[in-house]
C-alpha cells in the first residue's frame, strides 16, 4: 500500500489530486464519488453579485480550449448558506478560492469566509487590480505582495495564492507572494489568448480573449512549476492541462506537492479518481512507499559511475 | 438535477441517415442510461473525422430509451465537426457518453391533452414526450416544423405513439409565426391545450410565451445552447430569464434544459 498523503502547509490530504477552480460544483457528485478527492476547490467567489461575461463563453483549440466565463459569483451568503453545507456531507477539505478588485477587498473577504467548514483559502489573484489599471494582481511583484500580506493579516486560515501563468518571469512573484506570508502557491490559472472564426471574422468568444487551459497549456505551465519550487520554500499546486496519471507524476517530479484538475474533467468527469488510481499503480510499479517523495525527484544531473570515472580518470 | 450519470462505452446498433440533413443512431447502453426521461439529454463525445476531433463534448437530447431493451437513440442535424464525426459512426463502433443529464419534461396527471410544437432539430427533443404523454392516457397534438417536407423528422415517432400530427413548412408557407399561432389558438379554444411544450425555434417559443401567459397555460421549453462540462460546473451555458421582474440567468445543463416557457427571455 502506497502512503499517498501530502502535506499543504498544515493540511494533510489523502491525496494530492484536487479539481481546480471554475471546474467543479456539486454537479460533480452525479458522476463521481467525492470522497476519494484529496481536496475541494470552490468557483471563484467575490463579495459582489455578478452575471459574468457575455456568451460564448467558450471555444475549441487544438488540444484544448478557451474560456473567457468571467466570475458569475452567488456572492458570500449564497457560499455560506449553500455551498458550505453541501460539501459539509464530504470528507475532503474545502478550499474556497476568493478574488476581489483590491488589495482590502481581498482581505476583508478572507475574513468573510474564514468560518468552520473551510479548511483554507485560495486567492486568485490572476484578476484585474481596479487599482493598478486592471492589470492582474499575479503580473507584479509589488501588486502580488500587497494582496497576500492584506490576505495574511485578514486570516489565520492557510492561504493559498494562484498565480497567473501571463508573466515573463514568475519566479520573482513566487518569492513576493512567499515572503507576504502564503502558505502555498497554485501555478497556475489559464494563458490568455484569442481565437477567430475565419468565416465570420469574428472572434469566436464574446469576450474577444480568454484563457487556454487544457492538454496544450501542460508544458509551459509545468516549466513555471519548476521555476517556482525552486525559488520558494513553501510547497507549490500544480495546475495545467493535467489529464491522466502521467500528467500528474510529471508536475510532481518537476517540484509540485499536489495537483489540480480541470478542463479535463470536462471530458470525463471521474478523470481525478482515475488519476488517483494511476499514481498508485505508477508508485507500486517504482517500489515507492511515499508519493510525497516523488515530489522534485526530477533528476537534472547524471551521477552514475561510469560518468564520474570519464570526469576523473584513473590513471 | 439528481441521480447517477456515468460515462459508458457504448456499442452502435444502428447508424442510419434520414435525409439530408438528419441521423439517428441507437446505441446499446445499461442503466442509467436506458433510463432517460424525455427532455433529458447526454454529452457525447464524438469521434474524430478527417475535418478534426472534437475537444469538448456535444449535447443531444434522448431521442429513444428502452430500458428494457437497453437501448437509447439519438437524433440529430448534422452541422459540424462533431456531429459529422457522429454520422460517420457505424453499428459495431463505440459511442462514449456522459449521462444522463438534466431535468426533462414533467406531466401533470390532471392534464387531459397536450400540445407540442417544435422545429427542425427540437423535434428530436419532443418526439419521446409524445410517447410518454400517450402512455400517460393524454391525448397529444404535435405541430411540427421544417424548412421542407423532406427534412421533416421525428413526424413518424410522434404518429406511432397516436398523436395528432400536423405538419408546417417554409416551402409550403405554413410555418410563420402567425398561422402557428391561429393553429394554437384553436386547439386551446378546442379545449385540447392543457399544456404547451416547445423545442427547436426562438420564434415559436415567442409564441407560446404569448399564449400560455394570455390563457393562463402552463407551458415548458427545452433550450440549447453551447456547452462544455454538462453538470452545471463551467457555467458557460447560461441563459436568461426573467423572473419575478429580474432578469437571471440560469444554466440550461443543469437547472433545466426544461423551463418554464413563461419565464425564457429571447
Ligand atoms: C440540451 C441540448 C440538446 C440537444 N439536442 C439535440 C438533438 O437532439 N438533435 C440535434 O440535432 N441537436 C441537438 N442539440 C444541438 C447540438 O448539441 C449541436 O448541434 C451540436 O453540438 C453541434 O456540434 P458540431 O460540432 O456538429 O457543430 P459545430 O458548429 O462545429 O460546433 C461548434 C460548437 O458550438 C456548439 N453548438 C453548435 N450548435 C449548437 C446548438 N444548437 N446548441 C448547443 N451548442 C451548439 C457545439 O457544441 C460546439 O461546442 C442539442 C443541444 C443541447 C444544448
Ligand atoms: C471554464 C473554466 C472556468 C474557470 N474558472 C476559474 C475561476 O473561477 N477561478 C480560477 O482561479 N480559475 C479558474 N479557471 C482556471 C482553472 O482553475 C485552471 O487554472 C486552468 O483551467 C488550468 O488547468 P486545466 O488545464 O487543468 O484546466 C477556470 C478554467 C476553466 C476552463
Ligand atoms: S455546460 Fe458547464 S455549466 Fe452547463
Amino acid at each position: 500500500m502506497t502512503d499517498l498523503s501530502v502535506r499543504i502547509g498544515a493540511l494533510t490530504l489523502a491525496n494530492p489530486v484536487m479539481p481546480a477552480s471554475g471546474t467543479f460544483g456539486e454537479g460533480m457528485a452525479r458522476a463521481l464519488d467525492l470522497d476519494r478527492l484529496g481536496a475541494f476547490v470552490t468557483k471563484t467567489i467575490t463579495r459582489e453579485l455578478r452575471l459574468g461575461n457575455p456568451l460564448p463563453r467558450v471555444a475549441e483549440t487544438a488540444g484544448g480550449m478557451l474560456n473567457s466565463i468571467g466570475i458569475p459569483s452567488q456572492g458570500v451568503a449564497h457560499f455560506l448558506e449553500h455551498t458550505l453545507p453541501f460539501f459539509a456531507a464530504y470528507a475532503p477539505p474545502l478550499i474556497a478560492s476568493i478574488s476581489a478588485p483590491t488589495a482590502e477587498g481581498f482581505a476583508s473577504l478572507a475574513a468573510a469566509l474564514s468560518v468552520p467548514g473551510v479548511a483554507a483559502i485560495e486567492a486568485n489573484i490572476s484578476c484585474p487590480n481596479l487599482e493598478a489599471d486592471g492589470q492582474a494582481f499575479a503580473m507584479r511583484e509589488a501588486s502580488t505582495g500587497a494582496a497576500v500580506r492584506a490576505l495574511r493579516t485578514a486570516t489565520a486560515l492557510p492561504l493559498w495564492v494562484k498565480l497567473t501563468p501571463n508573466v515573463g518571469e514568475i519566479a520573482p512573484v513566487a518569492r513576493a507572494a512567499e515572503d507576504a506570508g502564503a502558505d502555498a502557491l497554485v501555478v497556475a490559472n489559464t494563458i490568455l489568448a484569442l481565437s477567430i472564426d475565419i468565416e465570420t471574422f469574428r472572434p469566436r468568444l464574446g469576450n474577444v480573449l480568454g484563457g487556454l487551459s487544457g492538454p496544450a497549456i501542460k508544458p509551459i505551465v509545468l516549466r513555471q512549476v519548476w521555476q517556482c519550487a525552486r525559488a520558494v520554500r513553501i510547497p507549490v499546486i500544480g495546475c495545467g492541462g493535467i489529464s491522466d496519471a502521467a500528467d500528474a507524476v510529471e508536475y510532481l517530479l518537476a517540484g509540485a506537492s499536489a495537483v489540480q484538475v480541470g478542463t479535463a474533467s470536462f471530458r470525463d468527469p471521474t478523470v481525478m479518481v482515475g488519476i488517483i488510481a494511476g499514481l498508485d499503480r505508477f508508485c507500486e510499479r517504482h517500489d515507492l512507499p511515499r508519493l510525497a517523495d516523488l515530489t522534485g525527484a526530477m533528476r537534472t544531473e547524471e551521477t552514475d559511475e561510469p560518468e564520474l570515472a570519464w570526469v576523473s580518470p584513473v590513471a | 438535477m439528481t441521480g447517477a450519470a456515468t460515462v459508458q462505452q457504448t456499442e452502435v446498433l444502428e447508424s442510419t441517415a434520414l435525409n439530408a440533413e438528419y441521423h439517428r443512431l441507437r446505441v446499446r447502453a445499461a442503466a442509467p442510461a436506458a433510463t432517460a426521461r424525455p427532455g433529458q439529454f447526454f454529452q457525447l463525445l464524438c469521434p474524430a473525422s478527417p475535418a478534426g476531433t472534437p475537444f469538448l463534448r456535444r449535447p443531444m437530447s434522448v431521442f429513444g430509451a428502452d430500458p428494457a431493451a437497453g437501448e437509447v437513440s439519438f437524433l440529430f442535424k448534422v452541422t459540424g465537426l462533431g456531429t459529422r464525426g457522429l454520422a460517420g459512426l457505424r453499428a459495431g463502433e463505440t459511442l462514449d457518453l456522459l449521462g444522463p443529464l438534466g431535468n426533462g419534461f414533467t406531466l401533470d396527471p390532471a392534464w387531459r391533452h397536450i400540445v407540442a410544437l417544435g422545429r427542425g432539430a427540437g423535434l428530436a427533443t419532443l418526439a419521446p414526450l409524445g410517447a410518454a404523454a400517450r402512455g400517460a392516457g393524454m391525448g397529444v397534438s404535435a405541430i411540427l416544423s421544417a424548412r421542407r417536407p423532406t427534412l421533416m423528422v421525428a413526424d413518424d415517432a410522434f404518429r406511432a405513439a397516436g398523436a395528432e400530427v400536423t405538419l408546417v413548412t417554409d416551402a409550403e408557407g405554413t410555418s410563420g409565426p402567425a398561422h402557428v399561432e391561429r393553429l394554437l389558438r384553436g386547439l386551446i379554444a378546442a379545449g385540447r391545450c392543457d399544456a404547451l411544450f416547445t423545442c427547436g425555434s426562438a420564434r415559436l417559443l415567442e409564441v407560446v410565451r404569448r399564449l400560455a401567459q394570455g390563457f393562463g397555460i402552463p407551458a415548458q421549453v427545452a433550450l440549447e445552447q453551447q456547452m462544455a462540462c454538462g453538470l452545471g460546473m463551467c457555467f458557460c451555458c447560461v441563459r436568461a430569464f426573467r423572473v419575478d421582474g429580474q432578469v437571471l440567468h440560469r444554466r440550461v445543463c443543469y437547472d433545466g434544459p426544461v423551463f418554464d416557457a413563461r419565464e425564457a427571455l429571447e
